[in-house]
């Protein structure tokens, strides 16, 4: 019994990573199963968040404190996983800027932006 | 002066870059961007002369701090192989393009196409020499995201669609590759791919670990194009503007396949992964499937440089087939396989390129008969041909003898039989070409036909002849892939 | 919009401080969550807000394209040319150790300053570019 409760109260403490596992399938499925270029987009940015998470789960050491130097700490969480991440978000941003203006732009010589219509008007 | 070598060849396009965004002038530009790859192309073959006659390798430690500690250039004789392609092929196509730029891309534009060229170049430069695992991840997606713009660039309404496809498929790769890292640095501790290897002797059959190395694996074949994930690689290279294809096709996909390598071999060890990995089954069938699904649906095209983009899915499958068969002939085979590629799919794309800016369109129907009015381009497209063939004298050969020696050293006579019938199947294609542009008349009423302009020839001929002669003496291309594959092959410290 | 008074009297409040606080969150930086990136986005958010309340026309005499397609790659330049000034001086690419010849660990202070200025010049322009190009283009 004591066992089992031991099994349950671990899963639990690995939270963030079951919130990362529903994340990336969440995103992958958006990605996949939505024909509209724009949700196609969201599901990209769900996945991108999900690696946020599994980056900065782990970075927070227990017992840490914010990573400066001073007197009487000497645990300190892990600066470098935040670091990591302010460059992943800053090539998210840029990803979801460059395919939201070829978006604009399929719209405009296309006159939609559902993929199934696209494929159908050209590539017959 | 000489140590900074390694931070000159990636920054000098990405400053380059920054300022051809501020003048905006297409002959500056032009100008810019030719000498800034000059300049890289003689800081690679630099490298490469110190290399080989002094150390194995040189270590830039970037803004100082020591590696572990900092991210670290490191280039050894794979690098430098691959910083020597890339240049070169930027520096040949860049020369060749002029013209085609200018007819092919609107006028405001046509200055922030090669800013965008010059970035894709500084990423591809960076990805070929970091020692880094996320500096890899950051220069991939600065060149991912040039190669984005430089394809929506192209004149058909098509050319925006797969610009998108491509986005989609390539920014789920790079953040599977995110993914793989991030386990690989939580059960490591380090970034630095040399270190990361040595941490993760004791620890490689941990679960952590193994899906680490999934992850990363499937994120850099979805760059690569490895079959089934290469539905991005035709449209993206059919309806990008000329200067766009022949640059990518030859420098995008094995700049992922040299960190491919550099992971499999050097981060996760050559034992584990030939002995112990499913890696080199799984990826035996998906090279043979790309092999011949690749050839086979380029047998069908209408559009030439389709034709040619699968045609190119099929020799990447060579160079996987290399990796499959985890053996030092094997590697060699496909690591001199991706640079006597890059020579002829660059040749042949600038010839396609030469015959789209005189003639307007790239369906082969339309091609009929040009064999007699542009007789040095057809010329140079047939002797491209036979490079792709694999006729003896030529580098399309090499690859396929190294290929078909580690096969023998495995005892897989079967796979000696289906490189040689796959060879037929690039006759088929190639040929088809060839016999429209030759033995058919050309239709009443055509636009009347000349060369095109002199640059254009000269670059394409100097490509053609290059794919001649490194077929011929092939010292270069074999020795640094017979020492690249000493290194990668030597067990891990 | 700019007829609404609640929305005159709010913009009046909010866009000064929204272009105060990242100047605050640019400094801060160093010592708390910040920097360059997230300075930028907030800039550039006051001046969004500015343009949904008064209108385009309005937005670009006080905020000109012109300076905005210089500053998106002045910002690189910036960054960059930071790497070689410390390469001149004789130390590795964005080593700011050598920018000052006394103190290393104050040359340190002054080169990160002096890139997340870099980098705040550049996210400003790139995200106002942005904006400029998607909303002009409907007309």
């Amino acid at each position: 019994m004591t066992d089992l409760l031991n099994q349950l109260n671990e899963s639990l403490g690995h939270v963030n990573h079951w919130i990362t596992i529903f994340l990336i399938l969440a995103g992958l499925y958006i990605v996949v199963a939505k024909s509209n270029m724009i949700k196609k987009l969201v599901g990209l940015s769900i996945f991108q968040t999900s690696v946020y998470l599994l980056y900065i789960s782990p970075g927070k050491i227990v017992g840490g404190t914010v990573p400066i130097i001073s007197e009487g700490y000497a645990v300190y969480s892990n600066p470098l996983p935040h670091v990591l991440i302010l460059t992943a978000i800053v090539v998210g941003v840029a990803t979801l800027a460059l395919g939201l203006a070829i978006v604009v732009r399929i719209k405009e010589a296309y006159g939609t932006i559902e993929e199934d219509n696209i494929y159908a008007q050209d590539w017959d | 002066m000489f140590e900074q070598y390694p931070v000159i060849v990636v920054m000098a396009p990405l400053l380059a870059a920054a300022l051809c965004a501020v003048v905006r002038n297409e002959r500056w530009c032009w100008i810019l961007a030719l000498s800034v790859s000059f300049t890289s192309l003689v800081g690679a073959l630099s490298m490469l002369g110190y290399i080989d006659g002094e150390a194995g390798f040189i270590s830039y430690a970037l803004g100082g701090w020591i590696p572990p500690y900092g991210i670290e250039y490191r280039v050894d004789t794979l690098a430098v192989y691959i910083l020597i392609l890339v240049s070169f092929l930027a520096t040949g196509v860049l020369f060749y393009g002029r013209q085609s730029v200018r007819a092919e891309i609107p006028e405001n534009l046509q200055g922030w196409y090669y800013c965008m060229y010059l970035l894709c170049l500084c990423g591809l430069m960076g990805i070929a020499i970091t020692g880094d695992a996320f500096n890899a991840f950051v220069f991939m997606e600065i060149s991912s995201l040039s190669m984005y713009v430089l394809i929506a660039l192209g004149r058909d309404r098509k050319a925006l669609a797969a610009a998108y496809q491509y986005l989609i498929m390539g920014t789920v790769g790079a953040t599977m590759y995110v993914i793989g890292v991030g386990l690989l640095y939580t059960v490591t501790g380090t970034l630095n791919l040399v270190d990361m290897g040595e941490r993760l002797n004791p620890i490689m059959d941990t679960r952590a670990a193994l899906a680490g190395m999934a992850f990363i694996i499937v994120g850099l074949s979805l760059k690569l194009a490895l079959f089934p994930m290469h539905l991005w690689l035709p449209n993206a290279y059919a309806f990008a503007p000329s200067v766009t294809t022949a640059f990518l096709s030859a420098t995008a996909t094995k700049v992922s396949i040299y960190l491919l390598l550099r992971y499999l071999y050097s981060v996760f060890g050559f034992d584990f992964v030939a002995n112990h990995s499913p890696v080199p089954a799984v990826m035996l069938v998906l090279s043979l499937l790309a092999i011949f699904v690749g050839s086979f649906t380029a047998i069908f095209q209408e559009n030439v440089k389709r034709m040619l983009a699968y045609s190119s899915v099929a020799q990447i499958g060579y160079i996987t087939l290399g990796i499959a068969l985890a053996n030092g002939a094997g590697l060699v085979g496909g690591l001199v396989h991706v640079f006597n590629h890059a020579l002829m799919k660059g040749a042949l794309f600038m010839l396609v390129g030469g015959i789209a800016f005189q003639i307007g369109t790239v369906r082969i129907e339309d091609m009929a008969g040009i064999g007699r009015k542009m007789p040095l381009t057809m010329l140079g497209f047939v002797t491209g041909a036979l490079c792709m063939l694999g006729v003896p004298g030529t580098v399309g050969f090499v690859g396929k003898w190294y290929l078909a020696v580690g096969a023998i050293q495995n005892g897989w006579w079967w796979l000696v039989a289906l490189i040689m019938i796959s060879s037929l199947l690039v006759l088929v294609y190639m040929g088809r070409v060839v016999e429209i542009a030759y033995f058919r008349e050309r239709p009443r009423g055509a636009v009347e036909l000349s060369e095109p302009p002199k640059a254009m020839i000269v670059t394409s001929w100097v490509f053609i002849l290059a794919c001649i002669y490194f077929g011929i003496d092939t010292s270069f291309t074999l020795d640094t892939a017979e020492s690249a594959v000493e290194i990668l092959l030597a067990p891990k410290p | 919009m700019k007829r609404n008074l609640i929305l005159r009297v709010l913009a009046k409040i909010l866009i000064p401080t929204l272009l105060l606080f990242a100047l605050y969150v640019q400094m801060h930086g160093d010592f708390g969550p910040g920097g360059g990136f997230q300075a930028g986005v907030i800039a550039a958010a006051g001046i969004v807000l500015y343009s949904l309340i008064f209108g385009l026309q309005e937005t670009q005499k006080a905020v000109p394209p012109l300076l905005v397609e210089i500053g998106v790659p002045l910002g690189v330049l910036i960054y960059a040319g930071v790497g070689v000034v410390t390469w001149i001086l004789g130390g590795n690419f964005l080593e700011y150790g050598v920018l000052d010849s006394h103190d290393s660990a104050h040359g340190q202070h002054l080169g990160v300053m002096l890139v997340e200025m870099g980098v705040l010049v550049t996210v400003f322009s790139t995200m106002i570019a942005i904006f400029y190009t998607f909303v002009g283009r409907g007309r």
